[in-house]
């Protein structure tokens, strides 16, 4: 007997966590923009203090808005729940006070946004936290990396800038043969294009600003667990699976069997370090996200269209992009990403850094700015802007020449932004 | 609370707090596949309001150790033998589903221990379809699929949690995934071989309550009307809208029904 059916990725994306108003009947999603909630008297308020009545307190650690945004991403992500954090940078460090101390240590993808390799690199060490960077591609370096300190393996669905393929199932693996978490920054991909958890990765966070906004209005990052990691087996969280003061000697372990790391998120991380998001953004994210799958379709039919014509185009040295058979990762795309490896891809431009100043400047279309996934096309010219200040031989170590142009494929019609880049690359040209 | 029960590692959630002889006891049981966490709110609320609470892991389930049983009074008898361990004459008894299948058979073998029972999504007799026991038997993923639907209203299907940001259906799913294999199949052969369930009703002496979901495809709300009828002191609370997973998807109404219910001032003996 086949089993019944749930719900599908794009009826979910509409409706997932959001029932039509009991007071009113209003069908939309309400913005509940309150700090805080009337108690219908004090047994009632303790109850809800102490976890022992569901519902929401001040709007620091829930709101009903954000709880509607919260349940949607984990029901396209096939997870137990999610917390929604005020950007994704916000959920990245939500999810890494969760589980570690001054003392633990990451093991990394090198292949990461700047800002998270920032947080990583700078900014952690001095709490404590150490980083390893391993080349993305190179499994056994993860392996070779975990340390007796070592709390959580991270990695982006699709590195920054060369598009690496994480190999989710054999570094999760790696991961749990140590009794550690996998967590991915899925932002490029979105759970239109991956799925995270089931290929065995533990935790996603998204930075809902991009694909899952797609409109560019709202910064906004999304906290995801899987609910299948067993941290009292692990025993290496002893945050979660031990006493904790700060809620009453609560064993969040015990407390929840599958939701424990949200539980300590929520108790803990929202409400002490604050990274709250703001109902407005959680209403217009989710706005965004009632069209994901149609916009993701329409990114990717487009990217595919501009890859292929900058792939011929003679102004073009290299086109970085897995769906390409000379992408080191084509094999592994087409295991892991058969809808698409995302519309944010880079290429080589003919000419340096001249070249990629014309090219820039000669896009009528295409926006440029430091971004990625809005419906809008997007471009910027790391030479110039985000790594203006790096010499040659540093932006090579980065993975950047001076011709790297990286574009962000939006859902205007295709036909004007092969337009627009044609004329472009022909002006680079002339520089 | 961590304690040995008929030989094994047993597990029973406490609310973090340590046994008081002085107050009264509520055990509460989970159905198949399932764990203490069900009851997470709930059996809070009782364990800060004046109680005991035991919300136990059954045999081969979450962190209990042992072999999953099959069959209703051998449950039965393990309870008696988790009262001994921990040194409990009385108790009241909240049952889900295959806990309240448990919960009866308690009660009526032994009457003098079980002060008031909850049977919450309960059906007397509780049969299990072929393709449940079969997909079950095979650890096939299709019976938590099919569970997973059958189990929430078309409401809850959709979302809108009070607990903020759980989806419920993936925490059920990632629950019964937890279970060893054999276990689902252990449970569900327990619910469909229990053919006593309308004597230990007529047995039954302690006041009882049913909370039933209106939307309940699991365990639907006609097939505990026989049983409710045999009861001698019985009361039915029906929650509109609501399917299997009651505690989950009306945490608030299972809660305000059970302390109504389990109140001290209406707690006594039998």
């Amino acid at each position: 007997m086949p089993a019944p059916k749930t719900y599908q990725l794009d009826t979910l994306s509409l409706h997932a966590g959001q029932q039509p108003d009991s007071e009113f009947g209003a069908r939309a999603q309400p913005i509940y923009f309150t700090t805080s909630y009337v108690f219908p008297d004090t047994d009632h308020a303790a109850s809800l203090f102490n976890m022992e009545r569901a519902g929401h307190v001040y709007s620091r650690i829930s709101n009903p808005t954000n709880a509607a945004l919260e349940e949607r991403i984990a029901a396209l992500e096939g997870g137990v729940g999610a917390i929604a954090t005020a950007s994704g940078q916000a959920a990245l460090h939500l999810a890494i006070v969760t589980l570690m101390n001054a003392g633990s240590h990451i093991v990394a993808s090198g292949s990461l946004y700047g800002g998270s390799h920032n947080l990583l690199a700078y900014t952690l060490p001095r709490f404590g936290i150490e980083t390893t960077f391993v080349k993305p591609r190179d499994v056994d370096a993860f392996r070779a990396a975990i340390r007796p300190e070592t709390r959580l393996l991270f990695g982006e669905t699709l590195g920054n800038p060369g598009l690496d393929v994480l190999d989710i199932p054999r570094v999760s693996e790696v991961a749990h043969e140590a009794g550690l978490p996998l967590l991915v920054d899925s932002t490029f991909t979105t759970p239109y294009l991956m799925r995270p958890f089931d290929l065995g990765a533990d935790l996603i966070f998204h930075s809902a600003t991009k694909f899952l906004g797609g409109h560019g209005v709202a910064i906004g990052g999304l906290l995801v667990d899987g609910g299948k990691f067993d941290w009292d087996k692990s025993g290496n969280f002893p945050t979660l699976s031990e006493p904790y003061e700060g809620f009453h000697g609560m064993v969040f372990t015990e407390e929840s069997t599958t939701a424990a790391f949200l539980l300590r998120a929520r108790r803990e991380g929202i409400r002490d370090f604050g990274a709250c998001m703001s109902p407005i953004n959680a209403f217009q994210i989710m706005q965004g996200m009632e069209t994901l799958g149609p916009r993701m379709q329409r990114h990717m039919d487009n990217t595919r269209a501009v890859v292929a014509f900058l792939d011929k185009h003679d102004a073009v040295e290299q086109v970085v992009y897995p769906e390409l058979p000379s992408h080191p990762d084509h094999e592994l795309a087409r295991k892991l990403l058969p809808n698409g490896c995302g519309a944010v891809f880079s290429f080589e431009l003919k000419g340096g850094r001249s070249a990629g100043r014309k090219f820039i400047e000669s896009l009528k279309v295409f926006s440029h700015l430091a971004n990625v996934g809005d419906a809008k096309s997007l471009v910027i010219h790391p030479a110039t802007t985000t790594h203006y200040r790096m010499d040659d031989a540093a932006l090579r170590a980065a993975g950047i020449t001076e011709g790297t142009v990286r574009l962000s494929i939006g859902i205007e019609s295709a036909e004007d932004l092969l337009e627009d880049l044609s004329r472009a690359l022909r002006a680079s040209q002339k520089a | 609370m961590s304690l040995e029960v008929n030989g094994h590692k047993t597990y029973a959630y406490t609310g973090n707090h340590a046994f008081d002889a002085c107050l009264p006891t509520v055990i509460f049981i989970h159905g198949a596949a399932n764990d203490h966490s069900v009851w997470a709110l709930q059996s809070r609320y009782f364990a800060y309001h004046g109680h005991n609470v035991l919300a136990v892991d059954l045999p081969g389930h979450g962190k209990s150790a042992g072999d999953a049983l099959n069959d209703v009074a051998t449950f039965a008898d393990w309870v008696k033998a988790l009262m001994d361990a921990v040194g409990i004459e009385q108790a009241a008894i909240v049952g889900h589903s295959m806990g309240s299948l448990i919960g009866l058979e308690t009660a009526a073998r032994y009457p003098a221990i079980v002060t008031r029972l909850a049977l919450v999504g309960t059906a007397i007799p509780m049969p299990v379809t072929d393709a449940l026991l079969e997909t079950s038997a095979a650890n096939d993923h299709a019976a938590y699929e099919m569970i997973n639907v059958f189990a929430h209203s078309p409401r809850a299907q959709i979302g809108g949690n009070r607990l903020p940001g759980a989806w419920m259906m993936g925490n059920s799913m990632r629950l019964m995934e937890r279970s060893a294999n054999g276990v689902l199949h252990a449970d569900f052969t327990a619910c469909n071989s229990y053919r006593g369930g309308l004597d230990a009703a007529k047995k039954t002496k302690c006041p009882v309550l049913l909370i039933l979901g209106q939307r309940d495809l699991m365990t639907p709300p006609r097939a505990a009307k026989e049983a409710a009828a045999s009861f001698s002191n019985a009361r039915t609370v029906m929650l509109d809208g609501t399917g299997h997973s009651l505690m989950s998807e009306q945490p608030d109404a299972v809660l305000d029904a059970l302390i109504d219910f389990l109140r001290p001032k209406n707690v006594t003996a039998a």
